[in-house]
């Protein structure tokens, strides 16, 4: 039996009186890639924010339903939303490194949660920079400014800011939607080796991208988790039909 | 207007390219066996010259899949119309080959008539080889899957004719070592409608992975 990292249970989700999730039910193994697909509006970023609390920052937001990680729900009253971030991490659609040189991007995070050490931070900023195969490209460099890097280093900057504080879940909200074929390919390569670190869950419009790197993709649409599985049958085979349009590229 | 109306324009072509190289291979078998009982030696040449525009077409068509699969990244049932196509224009083409055989064959027959009885079974196996072909066909351009299957089974009387052949002519040329040499090429022409048959059983098992997505090994 695969280890289930994050379970879902009877979510829904509403913005004041529109509910944008409706009783979504779903396992993310760990040390896998869940891709969840669907058109615009269909709710998978939403969902993908309810994964590490991030629709709290909304006004008018209202959850219902379980999201277990390692099985305690995260909605429960005593839950540390700081702490949770930390375990479960996010990269965003276009790259957001902070105004300041590549080594305080990463060194950030640690000094936050307390870490002062200049030789543990060192190494902490180059494990992460090699962790997110951005070191080669930066290290004669760390101390000048992350604007200064492309959009692809600065994915991948920000991809090594989040392995520095260690999370055990790394969201991705359309990662590469920004970014050059060459610099997309780099971080389809790069989420494969975290995998083996981190469980890992995508929203991507790319319906290749989502084949090629995935082990578990999720259809959604308006609001409902139509179809999800393994991969290679979604792409092959779905067994819904609103699946099949959509990932055919003949929905609407 | 569908996202996606331009690529269907280019699958629907694909069908009817293949039903076009299809009707070329159902011709070729059809003159190759006729020419083969009338020992046609002319009609045998038409035949494996005509085998020439079938491989041109097969690398033509094969060409446009290739196309479709590199330009618009089919997937799910658009991936299977295209693998499928591959995998029914290999068939047709390795028939059209056999269809060749059996003309060689029959150049090989000329000048002598033919003495021994499987004549009979041979024009059998090949209008079931030639049923086949047209039912698989048809069940392909229909997405017709209780077809496939029955055209399947014909696979079956097939082989039993090929066996009876087989043992008829092992006896013959037992008896009058005359006829080794003529028993043996019809030995293989029944071989080759044998073949055909199983080629066919392909194309039908192609369907129905076109249809349902699972593989089914029918022969």
């Amino acid at each position: 039996m695969e280890e289930i990292k994050i379970l879902v249970e009877n979510l829904n989700l509403y913005y004041k009186d529109f509910q944008a999730l409706k009783n979504i039910n779903l396992k993310v193994p760990a040390n896998r890639i869940t891709a969840l697909i669907g058109p615009s509006g269909c709710g998978k970023s939403t969902f993908l924010r309810t994964l590490n609390r991030m629709n709290d920052l909304f006004e008018g937001v209202r959850v219902e339903g379980k999201v277990l990680l390692d099985g305690e729900n995260i909605y429960a009253p005593d839950v540390d939303v700081v702490d949770l971030r930390k375990r479960v991490g996010m990269v965003f659609q276009r790259p957001n490194p902070f105004p300041m040189s590549v080594y305080d991007n990463v060194a950030y995070g640690p000094r936050i949660h307390g870490v002062r050490n200049k030789r543990q931070l060192d190494e902490i900023v180059e494990m992460s920079l090699r962790g997110a195969a951005l070191w080669d490209e930066v290290q004669d460099r760390l101390f000048k400014s992350a604007l200064g890097l492309s959009g692809g280093q600065q994915q991948r900057l920000c991809i090594a800011r989040l392995m520095a504080v260690e999370p055990e879940v790394v969201l991705m909200d359309e990662p590469s939607s920004a970014l050059d074929p060459i610099s997309t390919l780099k971080i389809e390569e790069l989420i494969q080796v975290l995998k083996q670190d981190y469980t890992i869950i995508i929203v991507t419009h790319n319906m290749q991208q989502a084949a090629r790197v995935s082990d578990i993709t999720a259809y959604f649409l308006n609001g409902e988790l139509v179809e999800w599985g393994i991969t290679d049958d979604i792409f092959t085979r779905p067994q819904n039909r609103r699946t099949e349009d959509y990932i055919t590229g003949r929905f609407g | 207007m569908s996202p996606r109306s331009s690529f269907d324009k280019a699958l629907a072509e694909l069908q009817q390219d293949i039903l076009r190289m299809a009707s070329l291979v159902e011709q070729a078998i059809y003159d190759s066996v006729q020419s083969l009982v009338k020992l046609d030696v002319a009609g045998a040449a038409q035949v494996i010259m005509g085998d020439e525009m079938i491989d041109e077409l097969y690398l033509e068509i094969e060409d446009k899949c290739v196309k479709l699969i590199a330009t618009q990244q089919p997937i799910a049932r658009d991936l299977r119309v295209a693998i499928t196509g591959i995998k029914i224009l290999l068939s047709l083409e390795r028939m059209a080959d056999h269809a060749v055989d059996i003309a060689r064959a029959t150049m090989c027959l000329s000048g002598q008539p033919l003495t021994v009885k499987p004549l009979e079974y041979i024009p059998q196996m090949a209008r079931l080889a030639q049923q086949m072909v047209k039912d698989g066909l048809d069940a392909y351009v229909h997405g017709d899957v209780e077809k496939a299957r029955e055209m399947c089974a014909l696979d079956d009387e097939v082989d039993f004719l090929f066996a009876k052949t087989f043992r008829e002519l092992i006896n013959i040329m037992m008896e009058n070592s005359k006829v080794v040499m003529q028993s043996t090429y019809l030995l293989y022409v029944s071989r080759y409608l044998e073949r055909i048959a199983d080629h066919a059983t392909n194309i039908g098992e192609a369907v129905i992975y076109l249809v349902t997505g699972e593989r089914r090994e029918l022969n």
